[in-house]
């Protein structure tokens, strides 16, 4: 996916953010292949294997409250054992959490989200689908800024 | 982690760190290096001066950088890394049976 990025011709999309951090609800994105264990499926990474072009466009919603005992991972291009021990190497919901609680950040959003990094040329599913499905939990959840951590 | 992937797809603030793949807030157990790394990311909201600016923190990886930067290689190279392993294969072998 990285070696075909497109050269966009547009400027970066912006958005000033005038609302202060300790009033603001944050959420968090990651794309390392994170999933709760027992609750949702992993991503398909045998199908990745058959089709090496292809990677899993879906998303899978991580809540801020989840136990680390529950982090499962798959993910073909990185080693997963960091996270699997501490989830926050990825995605940092307990630091983000903790921020709150001390009054930094208004909230942490309930729901964090969790997609797969390699992806196939186009990103079709990606633009049409789990894309706006994320931008609209976003919105409904009323969170104010998505930090966006690639693995 | 890949600063200049994220200015190509004209994200709009940028922290750039100098990590391994898989740690993008640091390393496993460094609850104070994972929460300088995500304060860093939160406070590009409020300063980020422009679109697109980016600012790379100095933060240093804990350890053997080096060591840290192979491990974050999977045991087996991903599928698109064998598919493009066994292209470059086909083609030298072609050029080869031409060339004889």
């Amino acid at each position: 996916m990285y070696e075909v990025a497109p050269q966009l011709d547009h400027e970066p999309v912006w958005a000033e953010f005038d609302k202060p951090l300790e009033e603001a609800t944050i959420g968090l994105l990651s794309s390392a292949g994170i999933f709760v264990e027992g609750e949702q499926a992993g991503f398909d990474v045998e199908r990745e294997r058959q089709e090496p072009t292809w990677g899993d466009p879906t998303l899978r919603v991580i809540q801020s409250d989840v136990a680390q005992a529950d982090i499962g991972a798959t993910h073909l291009h990185i080693r997963t054992d960091d996270l699997l021990a501490d989830v926050d190497v990825a995605l940092p919901i307990n630091r983000l959490n903790e921020l709150a609680a001390e009054g930094w950040i208004g909230a942490s959003a309930k729901e964090h989200f969790s997609v797969m990094g390699f992806q196939a040329e186009g990103a079709e599913v990606w633009r049409t689908t789990t894309g706006p499905e994320i931008a609209a939990r976003c919105h409904a959840a009323e969170i104010d800024a998505l930090i966006l951590a690639p693995a | 982690m890949m600063p200049i992937m994220s200015d190509k797809y004209r994200s709009s603030r940028i922290l750039g760190v100098e990590y391994p793949f898989g740690h993008s807030f640091g390393a496993a157990g460094d609850h104070e290096m994972q929460r300088r790394t995500l304060w860093a990311a939160l406070q590009l909201l409020v300063a980020a001066p422009r679109p697109g600016g980016r600012f790379d923190l100095s933060e240093q990886w804990p350890g053997d950088a080096r060591e840290a930067y192979k491990r974050w290689q999977p045991d087996e190279p991903s599928p698109i890394v064998l598919h493009s392993m066994e292209m470059i294969r086909q083609a030298q072998a072609a050029a080869k049976q031409a060339s004889d």
